[in-house]
């Protein structure tokens, strides 16, 4: 294994300069960071990814903040520390910070910053993609936390159950919470589309699917679990912000609503979310076990097998959180065994690190001693957790402060000791200096001490009966030594942090640069110099083997010597190379956006549209979503699909790739499709809806509610199939280079599709039917309302590809727009023909 | 190597259908929200009709053994795929045979596990006979 001298700082560094080959230069000119002010306007994976964490990393703080002024007032009883009013919106905020601000972003942040190391890739497919999710999150992260500052939070628990927060709650905390969410999920949804892609499409030549690292697996299941996760809950925010906005019952009984859908939507997220933030942290320890251990993972295939077991298994537990609804006692059943069998791949997971640890020589380090506290805490959370999931013990024990002890062994357990140790893993990899090994063994001790000292106190609060989300307590019943005990632990944890954070942000101009590849270890990201260059890697290798850094000889030489792909930016485009799914055969040489403000603008605009929303400023918010499309708008025009002069690049090696594809082998088809997958996601939830206040009504439709009608409906159904159709007959005549045919069928699409939509509308419109007045109107109400805006959509993109052929910016040989609208037609058409069938089709035959 | 020169093109990706290996699991999806519906619409819509549960709990063995067979012949299928041409257990070579046996082996677990979540789940039927 080759291992480069430490060299010290910039004068080194300049002092080279000159001797720079010219390939490596104009590679360095491709990829040059912006300077200035202009440095915000960066969008490679290295800035966007470690903006993102640290963004992540310091809502972390302001959560465990929030978490310390709850600990104060639980101090001791009766405390008047904080109101009643403050204490709630504090909890509500802690929780909500901690789930969607910290523990999803953080893992999607640190995967942009390292994914493309791991893959050896010089960037990730969207780049802007990437940029627009994380500004997407600053802005609503601000927004969501700033509420708390004007005494304005949320105040209704992470889980917002109506109708606590939808008849007893005004002002605008829970639509805060509802829009900025809804923001912050899309954003998540950007990140997951953008890591999908990455792990599939940008892989080395040579990386077949069973030689990805472990990391990218889970990346691929976590991702996965996101897009059918996330969009329930999105759907269930829609619902609950029109009942707040608009007064549409959706949860309220008295008019044929039901809170328990709430639950169903927030729980079909909400368990699954435990696991989106759970994975992750296994994934790292997946990277960093092998390198302490000195030997490759055991039983790679069990570890994928868990993985994706878990993924799917996940999805199978969100009853459990609602077996105190007063369900039948078979679903508890049902739920109660699923939720069993989520064990197996977990405890399968943890035998293979065991193995792993248990085969090779372990090295010792703070990384390691953050790995074992993590599994042995969370391998106790997991067992209070298999408690409560028993139904009669669930009875006893819900909504106390057992909960509490048990949900934090998970999540700290499972999430912030792994986060821990990665941070003193990889933190050479981005920063170039090492974090010290004695400052670190303090560190742990504080955590793990104050860790414990802190919530294993809870559990016996619980059990003494003490009630979670309660401001305070009487003095005398048992808990005030108990709740004393807790609050001294989560100041000593604290401490902790603020240790850490003094190593992390003290000064290190004085510390010599960490040598490369510190640990040893085997896999691509580890090719990294110190400090690492903008490009990513010098060249793209070819891989044969899990471990390249241990396994295939002179491995790093060739890499830096330039001896594989896309050694050089010839025409100064940032470039990576795109391979096939299953194989890794390389097929495209992908060229990808650089530094640009449009995705700040357009995730400034999108989030000025969430945020008038939230005061019901109707008109701002509309012309800032106005903004917002002119602004995407301009980034798709100017920033994807680019005609390349030439057809075909020579990368090196003798392979000379494509450097436009469309279709199934382009990068963004698939997005195209992931994100539709997401949509319809969303879409079915509130079809959902729809079948579940069937079940609750003897009555439903209810009989003096006419519906909409068949007529207006099918007809708009039909206008709009008709539509479908031309749209793909246009793809195919733009093919064939019949430019006339195009440009009238897709105009006809376009007619067609607005007729359709005024059609689909009229059904519920001329029919009367009032969303105010009770459920079933304001349920087909919402599925008409989000099948029109998608074939409004659906017209802004036929109107985008007429405009993109007369520009000359779309031809027959370079088809990809037409290609991706035809691929949302295909989806868009589905959902008409699932919303007619339900709206006009169920009243006829129930 | 020779052998697998040989079998290139038996094993080339284009014949590969990754999707293939989700489907067990997906199956324990559809077969865990096929009992729960059942069970639930029953529930809501015949209310204290006890003698009826029989037909809740029949159709959950219909779904079970459905499910299982389909989940078993894929099992089959992977397990099969996995042995090919080798005994050994572990396919972490970088040749086309060792992703196809790769694929096999992921098949062959996940369809394993997809059983058994699924015999748990049905289970609950042969215990509980009624609504409340
Ligand atoms: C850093 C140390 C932490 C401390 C001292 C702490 C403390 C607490 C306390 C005392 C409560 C209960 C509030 C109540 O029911 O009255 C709570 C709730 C909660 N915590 Fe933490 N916590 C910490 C870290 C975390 C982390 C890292 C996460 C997630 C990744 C998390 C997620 C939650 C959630 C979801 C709730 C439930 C909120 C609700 O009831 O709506 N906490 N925490
Ligand atoms: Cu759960």
């Amino acid at each position: 294994m080759e291992s480069l001298p430490a060299t010290t700082n910039s004068a080194a560094n300049s002092e080279s300069e000159p001797e720079i080959a010219p390939s490596a230069a104009r590679l360095l000119k491709a990829w040059e960071t912006p300077r200035g002010w202009r440095y915000w306007s960066a969008v490679n994976n290295s800035e966007v990814g470690l903006w993102y964490t640290v963004t992540s990393f310091a809502f972390f703080l302001f959560g465990g903040v929030l978490a310390l002024l709850m600990r104060i007032q639980l101090a001791v009883p009766g405390n008047t520390f904080l109101t009643a009013d403050q204490y709630n919106q504090i909890f509500t905020m802690h929780g909500s910070v901690m789930m969607f601000l910290f523990a999803v972003p953080i893992f999607e942040a640190f995967s942009i910053m390292v994914l493309p190391e791991m893959l050896g890739a010089r960037d990730l497919p969207f780049p802007r993609l990437s940029a627009y999710g994380y500004f997407s999150f600053l802005i609503g992260g601000i927004f969501v936390c700033g509420s708390l500052f004007f005494g304005a939070a949320p105040k209704g628990g992470w889980f917002m159950y109506p109708p606590l927060t939808s008849a007893f709650q005004d002002g605008v905390g829970a639509d805060i919470w509802l829009l900025g969410l809804t923001f912050i999920e899309i954003a998540s949804i950007a990140a997951a589309i953008e890591l999908i892609v990455g792990v599939l499409k940008c892989r080395p030549p040579g990386m077949r699917i069973n030689l990805i690292p472990l990391y990218c697996w889970y990346i691929l299941v976590v991702a996965g679990m996101i897009l059918f996760a996330f969009p329930p809950l999105i759907a269930g925010d829609i619902l609950l912000e029109m009942e707040r906005a608009f007064d549409w019952p959706f949860f309220d009984p008295k008019r044929g609503g039901d809170p328990v859908l709430w639950q169903h939507l927030f729980w079909i997220f909400g368990h699954p979310e435990v696991y989106i933030v759970f994975l992750p942290s296994i994934a790292l320890m997946a990277m960093m076990i092998p390198t302490f251990a000195r030997t490759p993972m055991v039983g790679y295939s069990w570890v994928v097998l868990s993985a994706v077991g878990t993924g799917f298994l996940s999805f199978g537990l969100w009853v459990h959180h609602m077996f105190t609804t007063g369900l039948p006692g078979i679903s508890i059943g049902i739920f109660s065994a699923a939720s069993q069998a989520v064990a197996i791949p977990t405890g399968v997971q943890i035998f293979c690190f065991l193995a792993t640890l248990t085969a090779g020589n372990v090295k010792r380090s703070v990384c390691l001693l953050f790995i074992f506290a993590g599994l042995a805490t969370f391998i106790i959370g997991g067992l209070t957790g298999v408690m409560v999931a028993v139904a009669p013990f669930d009875f006893q024990a819900h909504d106390t402060f057992f909960i509490v002890g048990h949900l934090h062994y998970v999540l700290i357990g499972g999430t912030i000791f792994p986060i821990m140790a990665a941070f003193y893993y990889f933190f050479p990899l981005v920063t170039g200096k090492q974090l010290s090994e004695r400052v670190g063994t303090i560190v742990f001790w504080l955590v793990l001490i104050g860790f414990n000292v802190a919530f294993f106190p809870m559990h016996i609060l619980g059990l003494l009966g003490m009630p979670r989300r309660v401001f305070t307590y009487p003095a005398g019943m048992g808990l005030d030594l108990w709740n004393l005990i807790s609050s001294i632990g989560a100041f000593v944890l604290a401490a902790g942090f603020v240790v850490f954070l003094i190593d992390v942000f003290r000064p290190r101009r004085q510390q010599a640069l960490s040598e490369r590849n510190p640990w040893q270890a085997g896999t691509l990201e580890w090719l990294a110099e110190m400090p690492d260059q903008p490009w990513g890697v010098r060249s793209i290798p070819v891989i044969n083997s899990r471990y390249p850094l241990w396994e295939q000889p002179g491995f790093v030489n060739d890499v830096d010597e330039a001896r594989f792909y896309l050694p050089d930016a010839e025409e100064g485009k940032r470039e990576t190379i795109v391979s096939s799914v299953i194989d890794a055969t390389p097929i495209q040489c992908l060229r990808v956006g650089g530094p640009t403000f449009l995705t700040f603008f357009a995730a400034l605009f999108t989030g000025g549209f969430f945020i008038f929303a939230t005061y019901h400023w109707w008109w701002p918010a509309i012309l800032s979503g106005v903004i917002a499309c002119g602004v995407i708008l301009r980034w798709v025009w100017t920033g994807t699909a680019w005609i390349p002069e030439k057809e075909n690049k020579d990368v090196g090696l003798g392979v000379s790739l494509p450097l436009y594809l469309s279709g199934p082998q382009a990068v963004g088809w698939w997005a195209m499709f992931i994100t539709m997958t997401a949509d319809v996601t969303a879409f079915m939830s509130l079809v959902f809806g729809y079948f579940f206040y069937w079940t609750i009504h003897d009555d439903y439709p209810p009989e003096p509610l006419p519906g909409p009608g068949v007529f207006w409906p099918v007809t708009g159904m039909l206008l709009l199939l008709v539509a479908y159709g031309l749209t793909l007959l246009a793809r195919h005549w733009n093919r064939r280079d019949f430019g006339a045919r195009f440009y009238l069928l897709l105009s006809l699409a376009a007619l067609f599709t607005v007729g359709g939509t005024g059609a689909l509308l009229a059904g519920p419109w001329l029919t009367g039917l009032d969303p105010t007045e009770h459920v079933y109107p304001a349920v087909v109400w919402v599925l008409v309302g989000w099948t029109a805006l998608h074939a409004v959509l659906g017209v802004v993109m036929q109107l985008y590809c007429l405009a993109r052929r007369a520009a000359g910016r779309m031809t027959a040989r370079y088809d990809a727009d037409i290609v991706n609208v035809a691929l949302y037609w295909h989806f868009l058409a589905l959902t008409v023909v699932i919303t007619v069938g339900v709206i006009a089709g169920f009243p006829s035959v129930s | 190597m020779k052998e697998d020169r040989q079998h290139s093109d038996e094993f080339h990706e284009r014949h590969e259908r990754i999707w293939l290996m989700f489907l067990p699991p997906f199956i324990w999806a559809v077969h865990l929200l096929a009992c729960y519906l059942t069970a639930a619409i029953w529930c809501a819509k015949h209310v204290g009709m006890e003698s009826g549960f029989m037909t809740v709990r029949v159709a959950i063995g219909v779904y079970t053994a459905v499910a299982v067979a389909v989940m078993g012949w894929f099992g089959w299928i992977g397990f099969r795929r996995h042995r090919h041409l080798s005994q050994d257990l572990s396919p972490d070579d970088d040749t086309p045979l060792d992703r196809y046996r790769f694929l096999g082996l992921a098949t062959f677990l996940l369809s394993a596990l997809s059983i058994i979540a699924t015999l748990f789940v049905a289970a609950v039927a042969l215990f509980i006979g009624n609504c409340d």
